[in-house]
């Protein structure tokens, strides 16, 4: 006869634990994003300090809104975790580092409550939810969210101040004309709409530096893409995520990008000039990795990060939005639950399709 | 990690986890035997199949060795008294079970004198027949050591029958803590070699492979040099990972073999055996003694004295604890076997069994505790997952009482080694999931059956009135015709008569 | 104007020829929800609920002449998935949920009058006159037709005993 969960503790065996928890995961995590966060906030200045932690605040404050209303037993344990912190910081790694203070607001309401508590909370979400908040702020307000602030060092005089910085970051006044720039992607899909072709464009004066050291305009995670590529290293050796996602994202992404630029070097942009622009390292470190929303199998891994990567250059190349990551994520997130369906490890003793395997014939009697 | 490690990553195929040894210093102790202590309970299902039938009765006098309950039917075993002394009782107690259910057992007050049996020397144990080899096995009690306790004989008669060319000794030990085998290698080598060879003339095969872990550098060296002279038996060190030792993944490292999950090792060649199992072999084979008593681990951080003890079979765990020196401190979970599929053990009042390798007193920091959190769909278990199933999948279905559906991905070719809830960071109890579900899919196959004999029986009861009804009124009709007949005859007779008379 | 006006008048009378002839071509036939029901119920035909057999309360319960809580071996937890897949309301509060039973013999008071083994369906119950009867666990089906009959009340209705070999391990708590 079944009883059905009256006894309290777990029985059953294992009774030893290899010591990894959700919150050390979290946490290895952020601190894989420590390094290209603080550089950005040095590049960048007071008001990206300003949005950064109120991204951050506001994912928890509607983390904890959600919980008390769904009336869940561990709260405190839940809230703390470090999942809604690491969402909070993830959106923040890409919106513009001079985004005003409501957008970190409703970033993290559209995040934490749509993104994720409405599934049913953590592990249940089919979407990434930094991404559902980054593109329903994206197509709701285009002109906050795609305004990009060239570097402005936080040692530079030219850089605002503490009260300076709180006051860009809390009034929504437009941003002068010498800040404003526009990033490498935005720029080359602007100039090849006016008919102006990539190598003319990149080559003038206006164009926004190529600059392996991230002092370009971008958000957080394109001008350090470096660092996050050292993050994202970071969390393969440690075993936090496996080498298929990211690599399938960056082959997605580099190899058209080749063959496109071989081809016509006018109309493509470069492999360099992809990998590092816009949220492709990020996104292939950080976010397609995500547990929730990726494929079980290394295989199935494997098929999400090449459909990302791909779909982001198309975006990228031919869609009328400048940086495709995000959608190209969303995309593929609703795949993952087919490819879960019909990628599936072999069980040893059966074959591919799941049948037993035949029996060897004997040799000899 | 060696580049071959590395490599076997790299391509995905490093199943299992590796958890912390914590074998010494417990298996450099050497072993050390238990005094008999003044009661010993046997239980009757210490094997796979059905219990054996007690022989004996409260009261009477019995020596070391001597049969106390015979085999019922083809899988099963016999049980020997593990000391001489008087049965005191054959009742229930609470068996060594998670459930705490109890059990039946035989109890014997032990006189002290440990007097065995008359038991046969055999001079030349190699010249028996393979039959023979395996009726000395069946009449020992010999069953699975390594804590299956599969009745070594039916695997021997199955092996011959099958002809397999392989037997392959289990000498991996890959659970945590766990030494008894580890020990016996070492310090018995000679005659787990012997019963190896005995097994080989038992099975037909031509090769037998010992497999022992790498992190066994004594006993690998021991075995080496008993086995040195010997050709067809082998010692092969294998990557010390867990489960090594569980049978389909140990096939596959020492032959390269998988076994269908429909079919059994047989059916590719193969026979797995524990090397305690074969020492089992020896001692019943060439000294005619069954098996009484055996070498079993006690460790943990709560244990004062963890090492190796020779104990006899049916010792309270209470009496083995006290024998040690008693804990140091809380004992968090006290469980038989090994940490990652051992059973919880309701209290020490429980004996001794056939498949007991070890006792683990574990305290606080050892046992795993954790909050349970929900699924983040991480992939850890898949990764850890030996026999390649989702472990993250079936346990939603679960939860969400879809036993067919947890099925249908696999659920039947779980070993419930434990890797997956290990691994897991949020603490889920995963393999209880599986043996819920395993469990209840049993118990609703068994419902089914029930039903449909209770059906039968019922049509059977319908079909028994209707013939009761049936003969009642044949037998009514009978008597009516009778005793019209008899009447015709006398209205007959006195016609007759008056036709006479007339 | 026009045009959107037209199309989509269009499109929908299209889509609902379309749904005629699905209508027609593609019908289930029978009731599957009668099928549903049955595989959520006990399946052990005891007849407590008053009707032949499980699959005559399934029918009865889709008709609307029974309540989802007709039957005693499946108890609450029968009857919410009953109602939930129907997609009623029901109200649990007067059953008595308490498990599958079978019956028992108190050994003491029988007087071994044999009515009990006369009414038994499935012949569980063991005995003859003046003997003392014994109820055989695996053949009772729970269906208590034994209990009223019993004059001294020996009979009385017992959870199944679970053993070692039945126990099934319990389901753990989530999160």
């Amino acid at each position: 006869m079944s009883t059905s969960s009256l006894t309290a503790p777990p029985i059953a065996s294992p009774h030893a634990h290899g010591g990894n928890s959700v919150t050390l995961t979290m946490f290895r995590v952020q601190l894989a994003l420590l390094p290209a966060t603080l550089f950005g906030f040095w590049l960048f200045g007071w008001p990206s300090v300003f949005l950064f932690l109120l991204t951050v605040l506001s994912c928890l404050g509607f983390e904890a809104l959600s919980l008390k209303l769904m009336g869940r037993q561990r709260f405190k344990g839940t809230l703390f975790d470090g999942s809604a912190m690491l969402t909070g910081w993830l959106l923040a790694m890409t919106l513009p580092p001079w985004a005003p203070w409501w957008v970190a607001v409703l970033g993290g309401f559209i995040a934490i409550v749509i993104g994720k508590q409405v599934f049913g909370g953590l592990g249940q979400n089919v979407f990434n939810p930094a991404m559902v908040a980054r593109v329903a702020l994206l197509i709701s307000f285009p002109v906050p969210l795609t305004q990009w602030v060239f570097p402005l060092p936080l040692t530079s005089l030219a850089a605002p101040d503490f009260i300076d910085g709180l006051r860009i970051f809390l009034t929504s006044l437009p941003l002068p004309d010498a800040m404003a720039s526009a990033s490498l992607l935005g720029f080359s899909k602007t100039e090849m709409s006016r008919g102006i072709d990539l190598l003319h464009s990149l080559a003038g004066a206006q164009a926004p530096a190529l600059s392996w050291l991230g002092t370009r305009a971008g958000s957080f995670g394109e001008s350090a893409s470096l660092l996050i590529l050292g993050g994202g290293l970071y969390l393969l050796a440690r075993g936090i995520i496996t080498w298929h996602t990211p690599l399938a994202v960056l082959a997605g992404l580099a190899i058209p990008a080749a063959i496109g630029h071989a081809i016509d070097p006018g109309h493509y942009l470069s492999v360099s000039a992809h990998l590092l622009s816009g949220a492709a390292m990020l996104g292939a470190f950080f976010i397609a990795t995500d547990y929730v929303t990726s494929p079980n199998t290394g295989a199935g891994q494997l098929i999400f990060g090449l459909g990302v990567g791909l779909l982001t250059w198309v975006i990228r190349t031919w869609g009328a939005y400048p940086e495709g990551m995000a959608f190209a994520i969303l995309l593929m997130n609703a795949m993952t639950p087919v490819i879960d369906r019909f990628v599936k490890p072999r069980i040893l003793g059966r074959d591919r399709k799941g049948k037993p395997l035949s029996i060897p014939e004997k040799k000899g009697a | 990690m060696g580049f071959m490690n590395l490599f076997k990553h790299f391509l995905g195929k490093d199943w299992g986890v590796h958890p912390a040894d914590h074998k010494r210093p417990a298996s450099d102790v050497p072993t050390r035997k238990l005094p008999i202590p003044p009661r010993l309970h046997l239980m009757l299902s210490q094997h796979v199949g059905a219990p054996s039938r007690p022989i004996v009765l409260v009261g009477e006098k019995v020596r070391k060795g001597q049969l106390i309950a015979a085999a019922q039917g083809n899988i099963s075993a016999p049980l020997h008294a593990s000391t001489s002394g008087t049965i005191s009782a054959i009742g229930e107690i609470t068996a060594p079970h998670a459930s705490g259910l109890p059990g039946m057992a035989i109890s014997i007050d032990s006189d002290g004198e440990d007097a065995w049996v008359e038991t046969e020397v055999i001079t030349d144990p190699f010249s028996l027949s393979p039959e023979d080899i395996a009726k000395r096995v069946a009449a020992a009690g010999v069953v699975g050591l390594g804590g299956a306790t599969f009745p070594s004989s039916v695997k021997l008669n199955l092996g011959r029958r099958s002809k397999i060319d392989t037997l392959i000794m289990n000498g991996s030990e890959c659970e945590p803590y766990l030494s008894c085998d580890d020990r016996l290698m070492r310090d018995r080598a000679a005659d787990i070699v012997t019963g190896i060879r005995l097994m080989l003339i038992s099975t037909g095969a031509g090769e037998a492979k010992v497999g022992i872990e790498d992190n066994k550098p004594e006993a690998i060296a021991a075995m080496r040099e008993a086995a040195a002279r010997f050709d067809n038996v082998t010692i092969f060190p294998v990557p010390a990972r867990y489960p090594m030792g569980s049978d389909r993944q140990l096939i596959v490292e020492l032959t390269g073999r998988e076994v269908p999950s429909d079919a059994r090792a047989a059916d590719v060649g193969v026979i797995v055996h524990n090397v305690g199992t074969a020492y089992a072999v020896q001692q019943a084979v060439c000294l005619g003694r069954p098996l009484v008593s055996r070498v079993m681990t006690l460790n943990g951080g709560a244990a004062a004295t963890p090492g190796n003890y020779e104990v006899p079979l049916g010792t309270l765990i209470s009496d083995l604890v006290a024998f040690t020196g008693g804990t140091t401190g809380d004992v968090a979970k006290l469980v038989m076997g090994g940490p990652m599929m051992g059973t919880i053990l309701p209290h020490m009042r429980v004996p001794v069994i056939k498949g007991t390798s070890g006792i683990l007193l574990l305290d606080a920091n050892e046992a795993a505790g954790g909050e349970v959190e929900d699924c983040i769909r991480c992939g850890s278990c898949v990764k850890a997952c030996p026999m390649g199933l989702l472990p993250l999948e079936m346990s939603a279905r679960i939860r969400n009482d879809e036993m067919d559906a947890a099925a249908d991905l696999g659920l039947a070719d779980c070993i419930a080694c434990g890797c997956c809830a290990y691994v897991c960071p949020s603490h889920i109890p995963l393999v209880q999931y599986f043996y819920h579900a395993k469990g209840d899919l049993y118990a609703r196959e068994r419902n089914k059956l029930r039903t449909e004999a209770t059906k039968k029986m019922a049509l059977q009861r319908q079909e028994r009135l209707e013939r009761e009804q049936r003969e009642k009124v044949e037998a009514a009709a009978k008597r009516k015709a009778e005793r019209a007949a008899a009447a015709a005859a006398a209205a007959a007779a006195e016609a007759a008569k008056q036709g006479e008379s007339a | 104007m026009i045009v959107a006006i037209l199309s989509l008048t269009l499109l929908g009378a299209a889509f609902g020829i379309l749904l005629g002839i699905a209508n027609k071509f593609l019908r289930v036939e029978g009731n599957p929800v009668v099928e549903e029901l049955l595989a959520l119920m006990p399946g052990s035909n005891c007849g407590q609920c008053g009707f032949p057999g499980c699959s005559g309360a399934a029918e009865a319960i889709v008709d609307g002449s029974a309540a989802p809580t007709c039957c005693p071996p499946g108890g609450k937890a029968l009857a919410a998935a009953i109602a939930e897949k129907l997609g009623i309301e029901v109200d649990l509060s007067g059953m008595v949920d308490d498990g599958p039973k079978i019956a028992l013999v108190a050994e003491e008071l029988c007087i071994g009058c044999c009515r009990c083994s006369k009414v038994c369906p499935t012949d569980a119950i063991l005995g003859a006159a003046k003997q003392i009867h014994n109820v055989l666990r695996e053949a009772c089906t729970g269906c208590s037709a034994c209990i009223e009959k019993c004059p001294t009340e020996a009979l009385v209705m017992t959870p199944v005993p679970v053993t070692l070999q039945h126990w099934v391990m319990p389901k753990p708590l989530a999160a």
